[in-house]
């Protein structure tokens, strides 16, 4: 009897560290945070403080830059896509040094963010590299303040941000293609599709799912994985311009000593996150059902 | 015969042109790191009057001021611990766990594996503010272990997912062959699966330590210390200590980087497994 009652106490010894872990590192935090967002100090006491703070970040001009610019990140990624699937597509044709283009364009990724963003940060400097071959190039209409310009910061450091990421999606995509069927390729060259037409209607119909998971799996990146650019490559500059809501939550948290507030501010990530990663589960159990 | 023909030139320059255009790419892609790489072996005053073609006149200069005051080198020491100690962590508990999940029957088995997903993506920043409430009550703020525990408990969802999804594609038989040699179950785990699952130990290992070695929030806001500072950390401090010697900012970020360019080289392909195993199955 013992015996049975042992062997079905087993199983879960196994997972109870890997358990404990997940649920005091990530479950717990993401369940308080829901709390402290309703809370504020008052003579160093919790008090409950109703929706305040999220009053007190909707007013506030700095939390509607943070959006506006996660926005303009999450544009990011249908570039970011086309730009993987044609080189992919290009590279699956086995042209001379595949290979050696592949690990190019994958280097880049697995490299540190600042020291991406501070390589950049020197070439994209008003007197930097970048304006210098520009000149050099005749192309003066060309020359800006790349990190030094309100209007213009945000997008660098997205061009910066789509250089670091895209060789992943390369490599996925590559990995993919190659589990296709060689027959449907060589069946549309033999009914005359020409390269672009190929492209249409074999390889992205074939990627579709990889392609929803790729661009799922980027917009989470692009909410919870881009403050190591805008700390080292702007600092939330010029004039705030390059806030994100990362960053907003770092600096009111950690900078202002304003955790309350950083708190909803975390709960919004959340709750945007919430529901991409609901996105994502939808499609990884489609994705794994056509496998 | 004519129309074969016209293909072939047309191939012919499509390859050309194909070519060209990934050379381009190429370029784009690798010009950061060579100007990273050949300026760290530049002299201040050439790198401004020549801030891209190689260096004339070679000098290691700058990869000694970048190691002067030693504490380049404690960052380094900072930085190896931590993705060591928290690397050991991860796939031990996560090889565990990921056994039971593959291996053994038991009452909300799928769905407790089916959390392991959603977990992956939960933004770091979101943790960050309670976790550092409780470091600072439990005053292990500005300790290493607070970060391992922490680095730890965000590469366990990954980790275990990738390892059960391995050690399912081993066979029951080669187990039950062992519990009848009179093996209890540990033992089974500990020499049949885990000597199969060399593999994806090493690519798991990978792709966590490239993610320690390269992180930078949780770094940064619970290893306030300079001591205890990591070397990713370092180097944001680097640039401000350097503003005006950029080829030792440059030697800096070389250090730093050569470590992953070797493991890339040597592991490219657990590393591109491994990271595919997220998104493909096996």
């Amino acid at each position: 009897m013992s015996g049975g009652r042992l062997k079905t106490v087993v199983p879960y010894l196994y997972i109870l560290p890997a358990m404990l872990f997940v649920v005091l590192i990530i479950v717990l935090p993401a369940i308080s945070i829901l709390f402290s967002g309703f809370l504020t100090s008052k003579a160093q006491q919790q008090v409950w403080h109703g929706l305040g703070n999220y009053v007190m970040i909707f007013k506030d001009n700095l939390f509607w830059i943070s959006i506006v610019n996660n926005l303009r990140l999450f544009l990011s990624v249908p570039v970011m896509t086309v730009i993987s699937v044609l080189i992919a597509a290009i590279l699956f044709e086995k042209i001379a040094g595949w290979t050696f283009y592949q690990s190019i364009i994958f280097t880049p990724y697995i490299l540190a963010i600042p020291v991406v963003g501070i390589v950049f940060s020197y070439l994209l400097q008003y007197r930097g590299v970048v304006n210098t071959i520009l000149t050099a190039a005749g192309l003066n209409w060309a020359v800006m303040d790349w990190l030094g310009s309100p209007k213009i910061a945000i997008w660098s450091m997205i061009a910066v941000v789509i250089w670091k990421q895209f060789g992943f999606g390369v490599v996925l995509f590559l990995a993919r293609l190659s589990s296709v069927s060689l027959s449907l390729f060589e069946a549309a060259i033999i009914d005359g599709a020409n390269w672009w037409q190929r492209l249409l209607n074999v390889t992205i119909p074939q990627l579709a799912m990889v392609i929803e998971f790729y661009i799922t799996v980027n917009l989470i990146n692009m909410l919870s994985w881009v403050f190591d650019f805008v700390f080292v490559m702007t600092g939330g500059g010029p004039v705030n311009s390059t806030y994100v809501l990362e960053y907003y939550i770092y600096q009111k948290t950690f900078i202002s000593s304003l955790d309350y507030l950083g708190a909803a501010g975390g709960v919004i990530v959340l709750i945007v996150a919430a529901l991409l990663i609901a996105l994502e589960s939808s499609l990884r159990k489609r994705l794994e059902q056509m496998e | 015969m004519s129309k074969g023909n016209r293909r072939k030139k047309h191939g012919l320059a499509s390859r050309v042109f194909v070519q060209l255009f990934m050379l381009i790419v190429a370029i784009l892609m690798i010009f950061p790191l060579y100007f990273m790489l050949s300026n760290s072996f530049k002299t201040s005053t050439e790198f401004l009057k020549n801030p891209v073609g190689p260096p004339v006149h070679f000098t290691f200069q700058t990869f000694l001021d970048a190691f002067k005051g030693k504490t380049f080198l404690q960052w380094f020491y900072n930085s190896i611990f931590l993705t060591a100690f928290s690397i050991m962590i991860t796939t031990i508990v996560s090889g565990l766990a990921a056994f039971a999940f593959a291996k053994m029957q038991f009452r909300g088995r799928n769905l407790l594996f089916s959390c392991m997903i959603p977990l992956m993506a939960i933004p770091p920043i979101v943790m960050l503010i309670p976790l550092f409430k409780i470091t600072s009550v439990l005053h292990i703020l500005n300790t290493r272990i607070s970060v391992i525990l922490i680095y730890t408990g965000i590469m366990v969802p990954f980790t275990t997912y990738m390892f059960r999804n391995f050690f399912v594609s081993i066979p029951v038989s080669l187990m039950e062959a062992a519990l009848i040699d009179g093996a209890g179950q540990f033992q089974s785990f500990s020499r049949i699966i885990l000597p199969l699952s060399v593999p994806a130990i090493i690519t798991a290992c990978v792709v966590n330590a490239v993610w320690v070695w390269n992180e930078l929030l949780i770094a940064l806001v619970f290893l306030q210390k300079e001591s205890l500072r990591t070397v990713i950390v370092g180097i944001t401090v680097f640039k401000q200590r350097f503003t005006l010697n950029v080829p030792v900012i440059m030697a800096g970020l070389t250090l730093v980087t050569v470590p992953m360019i070797v493991f890339y080289i040597f592991g490219q392909r657990y590393l591109v497994q491994g990271l595919l195993s997220g998104a493909i199955k096996e």
